[in-house]
C-alpha cells in the first residue's frame, strides 16, 4: 500500500476527516475520486497522469462535496496555490481542510494517455516551475523528483501577439472565441471561481450575453479573466478544460505578468499575503492615467 | 453678420441666445444652429469646427460616454461649463459616486451598447472623498487597461483621468483630447467589422 493510501487510511480511520479528495485509476486515465471509507482508501494514486487541480472541489459553492464533512485533499503545489487563493479570500478557514501535499515533478497534458513525461507531453504550466515542493501542507509525502522537462510556448506567443496591432489582435480572438459554446466549462473547473452567482448568470441588468454570439463571448471572456486577475493560480485547468481548444491559458498568462509587473504580486502559496485587487500602494504606475 | 468662427456649433446647445439667433426671423426656433442662418456663416463654423476637432462636421459624430465621479471631476466638468469652456458636445456625463464605483463591465458594457468611446475619472489620488476608493480604481482600471489591449481593443479608445473639482481646463482637454483621437478612428462597430465581420464586445 502507497504512503499516500496509507495516510488517508489513518486519517478517514481516526475520524479527523470525513473525505479524501484525491486521484483514482479511471475507465479513462486518471480521475478525481472521494473517498469516505477508510477500506476504500488503497485506490488513492499519484503519478504524473494526476493533473486535475482538486482544490476547485474545497468552493464552498460545491455544496455536494461540502455537506460530506471535513475533507483533506492531495494536492501539488500548483494546486497548493489555489488552497491558498481560497484561503486568502475567506472561503474558508485554514483549519477546515487538510492538506495532502505531494512532491511532483510535472503531469502530462492528457490524464488519459501515456504517463511518460516528455516535452512533447509535459503540461504547460509545469514551465518553470518553482513549487515541486508545497510549503502550505498538513501532510507532505513523496520524494523529490527531478524538474520536469521545460516546453511551453506561452511566452513567445504571447509577445508575438503584443508585437501585433489592436486590429490583427482582434481577428485573432475573434477567430478563437467564435467556437467558443458557453459550456461554461472554464468557469466551472476554476478553483478560483468562486462567487456564489455569477454576475454572467444575472439577467437583471444582463451584463453578459447569456448564448453564444460574439459579443457575449468576448464580453464573457474579458469578465471572467478580469476577476481572476491576481487570484489566477496558473493550473491551466480552463484551457485543458475546454471544448473548443481556446488558448486561455495565453490570457491568464498576460494578466499573470501583468500583476507581476505592476503590482509586484506572483501567485503563491502563502494565504496572508493580502490579494492585489484587494489591497492598493499608493505608488502604483499610473502611466496610462491622463 | 455675426461674427461665429469663435464660436463651435455645440456651444449652441448650451448658449441659445447666441448672436446668430438674433437675426433670424423665426424667434421660436432659437436653438437651432446660428451657422444655419447664412452659407457663408455654415462654411465659417465648418473651417472652425475643423480647426478645433480636426474632421467635417455631419459626417461621423462620436459617441463618447463618460463615467465620472460626484466630488471631483463632475464639479470639474460643472466648472469649465459655467466658465464657458469651448468642448466637443459628444460626451454623455454619469455621474457616480466614486470612480470606484466604476466596475470595468460598465466598459466593457458600454462598448457594447454603441459607445466609440469612454472616459473614466475621479479624484486625483490621495483626494478620493472615501480616503481610498480611486487607489482600488487605479489597480482595476490598469488591468482593464491591459486586457482592453490585449484583446484587440484600441486603448485609445478609453481615457483615464484625474480631474479635481478646481481643474475646468483640464476636464475640457480630457473631453476634446478623447473626442478628437476617437474621431479619427471612427465609429468602433465599423473597424471591428473590417477586421472580422463581427461587432463589439
Amino acid at each position: 500500500m502507497s504512503e499516500l493510501s496509507e495516510l488517508a487510511q489513518k486519517l478517514l480511520g481516526d475520524g479527523s476527516v470525513k473525505v479524501v479528495i484525491g486521484y483514482e485509476e479511471g475507465p479513462r486515465g486518471v480521475r478525481p475520486v472521494f473517498v469516505t471509507d477508510p477500506a476504500q482508501a488503497g485506490k488513492l494514486i499519484f503519478d504524473t497522469r494526476c493533473v486535475q487541480n482538486l482544490a476547485a472541489y474545497l468552493n464552498p459553492r460545491r455544496q455536494h462535496v461540502t455537506k460530506l464533512g471535513k475533507a483533506a485533499v492531495v494536492v501539488k503545489g500548483c494546486d497548493a496555490r489555489a488552497v491558498a487563493g481560497l484561503i486568502r479570500e475567506c472561503q474558508f478557514k485554514r483549519d477546515d481542510v487538510v492538506i495532502i501535499a505531494v512532491r511532483c515533478g510535472g503531469v502530462v497534458r492528457d490524464p488519459a494517455k501515456s504517463p511518460e513525461l516528455s516535452i512533447e507531453t509535459v503540461a504547460d504550466r509545469c514551465a518553470g516551475c518553482e513549487v515541486r515542493e508545497p510549503k502550505l501542507f498538513d501532510h507532505l509525502i513523496g520524494t523529490l523528483p527531478p524538474r520536469p522537462p521545460q516546453s511551453s510556448q506561452r511566452e513567445d506567443k504571447i509577445a508575438e501577439l503584443v508585437a501585433m496591432t489592436p486590429a490583427e489582435r482582434w481577428a485573432f480572438w475573434s477567430d478563437h472565441f467564435e467556437r467558443c459554446i458557453r459550456c461554461n466549462a472554464c468557469r466551472e473547473v476554476c478553483p478560483m471561481c468562486f462567487c456564489v452567482q455569477c454576475t454572467a448568470d444575472k439577467s437583471r441588468p444582463q451584463w453578459i450575453e447569456s448564448s453564444p454570439t460574439p459579443q457575449g463571448n468576448r464580453a464573457w471572456q474579458i469578465m471572467r479573466i478580469l476577476h481572476q486577475a491576481g487570484r489566477c493560480v496558473d493550473c491551466l485547468e480552463c484551457e485543458r478544460a475546454c471544448p473548443a481548444d481556446i488558448p486561455l491559458g495565453l490570457i491568464a498568462k498576460y494578466v499573470a505578468q501583468a500583476v507581476e509587473r505592476r503590482f509586484d504580486y506572483k501567485t503563491c502559496d502563502d494565504p496572508l499575503i493580502p490579494a492585489p485587487m484587494g489591497s492598493f500602494s499608493t505608488d502604483d504606475e499610473q502611466e496610462f492615467i491622463q | 453678420m455675426p461674427d461665429n468662427s469663435d464660436t463651435a456649433p455645440g456651444s449652441s446647445l448650451t448658449s441659445p441666445s447666441s448672436p446668430g439667433a438674433e437675426k433670424k426671423k423665426d424667434e421660436i426656433l432659437p436653438l437651432k444652429s446660428p451657422a444655419a442662418a447664412e452659407t457663408l456663416a455654415l462654411d465659417e463654423a465648418v473651417a472652425g469646427w475643423a480647426a478645433n476637432f480636426g474632421s467635417k462636421p455631419y459626417g461621423f459624430e462620436p459617441k463618447v460616454l463618460a463615467f465620472i465621479c460626484n466630488w471631483c471631476t463632475y464639479t470639474g466638468a460643472d466648472l469649465a461649463g459655467t466658465s464657458r469652456l469651448k468642448m466637443a458636445p459628444n460626451v454623455r456625463i454619469l455621474r457616480l459616486p466614486c470612480s470606484s464605483r466604476v466596475s470595468p463591465l460598465f466598459v466593457i458594457k458600454a462598448f457594447e451598447r454603441g459607445a466609440d468611446g469612454v472616459i473614466v475619472s475621479g479624484c486625483h489620488p490621495g483626494d478620493c472623498h472615501y480616503s481610498t476608493g480611486n487607489y482600488y480604481t487605479r489597480r482595476r482600471l490598469a488591468m482593464l487597461h491591459e486586457l482592453l489591449n490585449f484583446m484587440g481593443i484600441d486603448t485609445h479608445r478609453v481615457t483615464f483621468s484625474w480631474v479635481s473639482a478646481s481643474e475646468g481646463g483640464k476636464w475640457q482637454q480630457v473631453v476634446n483630447d478623447t473626442v478628437a483621437r476617437v474621431r479619427q478612428l471612427g465609429p468602433l462597430q465599423s473597424q471591428q467589422s473590417n477586421a472580422t465581420g463581427r461587432y463589439l464586445p
